[in-house]
C-alpha cells in the first residue's frame, strides 16, 4: 500500500517515536510483537468473533433516502453508532485488550476526550477482568458526565487531568506519565491514530474493519466497487483512518476529512489543525499540530469533546501533505444544525463529532449518481445536553 | 570515529571524578529575568555544572513541580529567543559547564541548526532532550551537534537493555544520564535492592563515559547513594520547589549545602 507506514515508523515525513527513554522498552516491545501477535490465527479468530458477537459487527451501511434526496446523491451511512458502546472506538479497544492480554499486562490505562474511548476501554477491561484507569480532562468530565458514570459503572477508575486546558491533550499527557511510571505491568490503549509508532498503525489496522466492510457492503447495495466520496470527521483521526484505510490506494475515491473549526477558524477558538497547524512533534510523533511560533502546544477548542485535539495523526498529516485526502472544517453551529437535520430526516441522532462530517454535505456539489459514504462514528446520547442547550428543547 | 570534544564538560570530568553535583532549574521561573542570577548563585555555592530548562507546554516526562514551573515561565514570556538573549552574558558570569534541557518541539520549531549555533555562541556545552530518539539524532542532528561542539546527553533507565546502553555509550561524548528509576521527575528516590543492583550493573559495565544519576535526588541521603555508584548526581524538582520560597537567591548556598552535607 502506497500510503502506509515504512519500517522506521514514518508516513512520508511524519510519524516516528519521539519518546523519552523511559517509554522505549514498552514501545520497542510493541513494535517487535504487535505484528506477530495480531497476525496470529488465535488472535484473529478471537478478534473477529468478539467483533461479531460482542460488538455486533458488521455495522450496517445504510442508504439514507431522505438525506440522499436532499443533497442529490446516494448517501450511505456507515453505522458505527450501532456498535456496542455506541461508537467506533470499541473496534480498537477490543484489538488492544487482546494484544495487552497476550503481552501479559495486568493493568490498562487510557485517555479519553468525549468519553467514548474511555467507555470502550472500560468495557473491554470488564470483559477481560483487567484493572482499568482512564484519564479524562476535568472540563470534559463535566461536558460528558454520562460517560464518566458509565466508566465507573464498568469498574474503571476515572482520574481527572487538571493541567493545561483540562481536555484531551492533557488527559493524554497524564496517561503518558502514568505509563512512564508503570512501564512493566501496564499497557496504554491509545484511542486514536496518534502517538509514537507503532500506535498510529496499530489503531488504523484495528479500525480498518470499517472500510473493509463498507467496500463489500457498497458492492452489495449498488453493484459498484467504489464510491465517489468518503467522508469522516477528524480529531486525532481514528474513525476517519478506519473509514479511509481500504480506499487509500483507490485514487478515484475522494477522501474528505472534516475537522472542527469550533467558533470559526480565525476566532482563536478552533481545532482546525490542518489550517492552523504546522509540522512539529506532539505526543510522540512528528505530525501537524497547532502551536505557537516557539513550539508551545496551543489549546484547541471545539464544542465536541472528541475533536478538540491540537494535532492529527501522522498518517493524516501525510495524506494532507501529499493531497491524497482533502481536509476541511466545520463550525460548532454548522455541526449542531447538521445533527438536528439528520435526526429529523433519518431518525438518527448523531454524536456531535460525527455531525461535523454531515455538515460538510451542505458545501458539496454532487452528480445524481454519485455514491457517498459517511462514517457515522458515534451516537448522540452523550451530547443530548449540548443539543438541548443549543436548540432550547 | 566519534568527534572528540574538548569542552567544559569533558574538562570537568577529567579533573573531578566523584561527588559531582548538578542542579536543574527552569529558565524564567520564578521570575523571568533571574536566569543568570540563579546560575551564578549555584556556581558560587559549589555546584559543579548546571542544567537550564527551556520550558514546554506539555512536558510528559516531568512531574507536577517542573510542569508548573514551565507553565509559569511561559506565562511570564519565556521562550528560546528570550533565553538566548539572557544567556548572552553567561560566560561573563558563570564558568562551570552549562547544559540546556527541554523537549524536542521547541528546539525543532526554533530550527535545530540555529539552536545549536546560538547555544554554542553563548557558551552552552551540551543539550538534554528527553524525547529526541536515538534514531532521529543519528540520522538528522548528530553532525549539527558535533559541528557546534555540543554534547547530546542520552538517558538510561533501569529497563534499558545492555546492548542499547552500549550504543548510547558509543554515541555519547561527555556523560550518560542515569535515571534512578523509570519515572517522571519529582518522585523521591526509593532505594531498594533493585535500584542498587541496577546502579551496580551499570558501574560494572565500565562505560567509556562518566555517569550522573538524576530523577528523585532531593536530599543528602539520595545524593550520597547516587554518588556512591556514579560520578555525580542531578537535583531538579527539589531545587525548583525551593525556588518558590522567599529570598531564594540569598538562600541558594543553604540549599546546596543541604544536598552536599549531612543534616547536622
Amino acid at each position: 500500500m502506497k500510503y502506509t507506514v515504512n519500517e522506521q515508523g514514518y508516513y512520508g515525513d511524519f510519524g516516528g517515536a519521539y519518546i523519552p527513554e523511559m517509554l522505549y522498552p514498552n514501545i520497542e516491545e510493541l513494535r517487535q510483537q504487535y505484528q506477530a501477535i495480531t497476525n496470529d490465527t488465535s488472535f484473529r479468530s478471537e478478534f473477529e468473533s468478539l467483533l461479531k458477537d460482542y460488538v455486533g459487527r458488521p455495522s450496517p451501511l445504510y442508504l439514507a433516502k431522505r438525506l440522499s434526496e436532499k443533497y442529490g446523491a446516494n448517501i450511505f451511512l456507515k453505522r458505527e453508532d450501532l456498535n456496542h458502546t455506541g461508537s467506533h472506538k470499541i473496534n480498537n479497544a477490543i484489538g488492544q485488550i487482546l494484544l495487552a492480554e497476550r503481552l501479559g499486562k495486568k493493568r490498562i490505562i487510557a485517555e479519553t476526550g468525549a468519553g467514548q474511548h474511555g467507555v470502550a476501554t472500560a468495557t473491554v477491561c470488564a470483559l477481560k477482568g483487567i484493572e482499568c484507569v482512564v484519564y479524562m480532562g476535568e472540563v470534559d468530565m463535566e461536558r460528558q458526565a454520562p460517560n464518566v458514570a458509565r466508566m465507573k459503572m464498568l469498574g474503571a477508575k476515572v482520574i481527572p487531568a487538571t493541567s493545561g486546558s483540562k481536555t484531551l491533550k492533557d488527559a493524554t499527557n497524564e496517561a503518558m506519565r502514568d505509563w512512564i511510571n508503570n512501564p512493566l505491568d501496564t499497557h496504554y490503549i491509545i484511542g486514536s491514530v496518534v502517538g509514537p509508532y507503532p500506535y498510529p498503525e496499530m489503531v488504523a489496522r484495528f479500525q480498518s474493519i470499517i472500510s473493509l466492510e463498507a467496500k463489500k457492503q457498497l458492492l452489495e447495495h449498488t453493484g459498484k466497487f467504489l464510491p465517489e466520496y468518503v467522508l469522516a470527521c477528524v480529531g486525532g483521526g481514528s474513525n476517519a483512518m478506519g473509514m479511509f484505510y481500504h480506499f487509500l490506494d483507490d485514487e478515484s475515491v475522494k477522501l474528505i476529512a472534516v475537522e472542527a473549526a469550533g467558533k470559526g477558524i480565525d476566532t482563536g477558538h478552533s481545532a482546525a489543525t490542518s489550517v492552523l497547524g504546522r509540522e512539529g512533534i506532539l505526543h510522540g510523533s512528528r505530525t501537524i499540530l497547532m502551536q505557537t511560533e516557539d513550539g508551545q502546544v496551543v489549546e484547541p477548542y471545539s464544542i465536541s469533546a472528541g475533536l478538540d485535539y491540537p494535532g492529527i495523526g501522522p498518517q493524516h498529516a501525510h495524506l494532507h501533505k501529499v493531497q491524497r485526502a482533502q481536509y476541511v472544517s466545520i463550525t460548532d453551529d454548522e455541526a449542531l444544525d447538521a445533527g438536528l437535520l439528520l435526526s429529523q430526516l433519518e431518525g438518527i441522532i448523531p454524536a456531535i463529532e460525527s455531525a461535523h462530517a454531515f455538515a460538510y454535505l451542505e458545501k458539496m456539489q454532487f452528480q445524481k449518481e454519485d455514491n457517498v459514504i459517511i462514517c457515522l462514528s458515534g451516537r448522540g446520547d452523550k451530547d443530548l445536553n449540548t443539543y438541548i442547550k443549543h436548540f432550547g428543547f | 570515529m566519534e568527534t572528540v570534544l574538548a569542552n567544559r564538560l569533558n574538562h570537568m570530568f577529567d579533573v573531578k571524578k566523584n561527588n559531582l553535583l548538578s542542579v536543574y532549574f527552569t529558565a524564567g521561573y520564578p521570575e523571568l529575568n533571574t536566569t543568570l542570577d540563579i546560575a551564578e548563585g549555584l556556581e558560587k555555592a559549589g555546584v559543579d555544572f548546571l542544567e537550564i530548562g527551556f520550558p514546554y507546554s506539555d512536558p510528559v516526562a516531568d512531574g507536577p513541580t517542573i510542569q508548573h514551573s514551565s507553565q509559569q515561565a511561559l506565562d511570564k514570556g519565556m521562550n528560546l529567543n528570550v533565553l538566548f538573549e539572557q544567556l548572552k552574558d553567561l560566560r561573563q558570569r558563570v564558568n562551570i559547564p552549562v547544559l540546556l534541557m527541554g523537549y524536542a518541539n521547541p528546539m525543532v520549531q526554533y530550527g535545530v541548526e540555529r539552536f545549536c549555533a546560538k547555544a554554542a555562541e553563548v557558551g552552552v556545552d551540551g543539550v538534554i532532550v528527553p524525547d529526541l530518539p536515538m534514531y532521529e539524532y543519528e540520522q538528522l542532528y548528530k553532525n549539527i551537534f558535533a559541528k557546534h561542539n555540543l554534547s547530546n546527553i542520552f538517558l538510561v533507565t533501569p529497563q534499558t537493555a545492555e546492548s542499547r546502553i552500549r550504543k548510547i555509550d558509543e554515541l555519547s561524548n561527555s556523560f550518560i544520564y542515569l535515571l534512578s528509576s523509570a519515572s517522571i521527575t519529582g518522585r523521591s528516590l526509593q532505594v531498594s535492592d533493585t535500584v542498587e543492583s541496577y546502579f551496580q550493573r551499570i558501574k560494572d559495565m565500565q562505560l567509556k563515559n562518566p555517569t550522573v544519576i538524576g530523577f528523585g535526588i532531593a536530599d543528602h541521603a539520595a545524593y550520597q547513594k547516587a554518588t556512591a555508584y556514579a560520578n555525580g548526581a542531578i537535583v531538579g524538582s527539589a531545587f525548583v520547589k525551593f525556588l518558590a520560597t522567599e529570598n531564594y537567591l540569598e538562600k541558594i548556598p543553604e540549599f546546596v549545602k543541604s544536598i552536599k552535607s549531612p543534616v547536622v
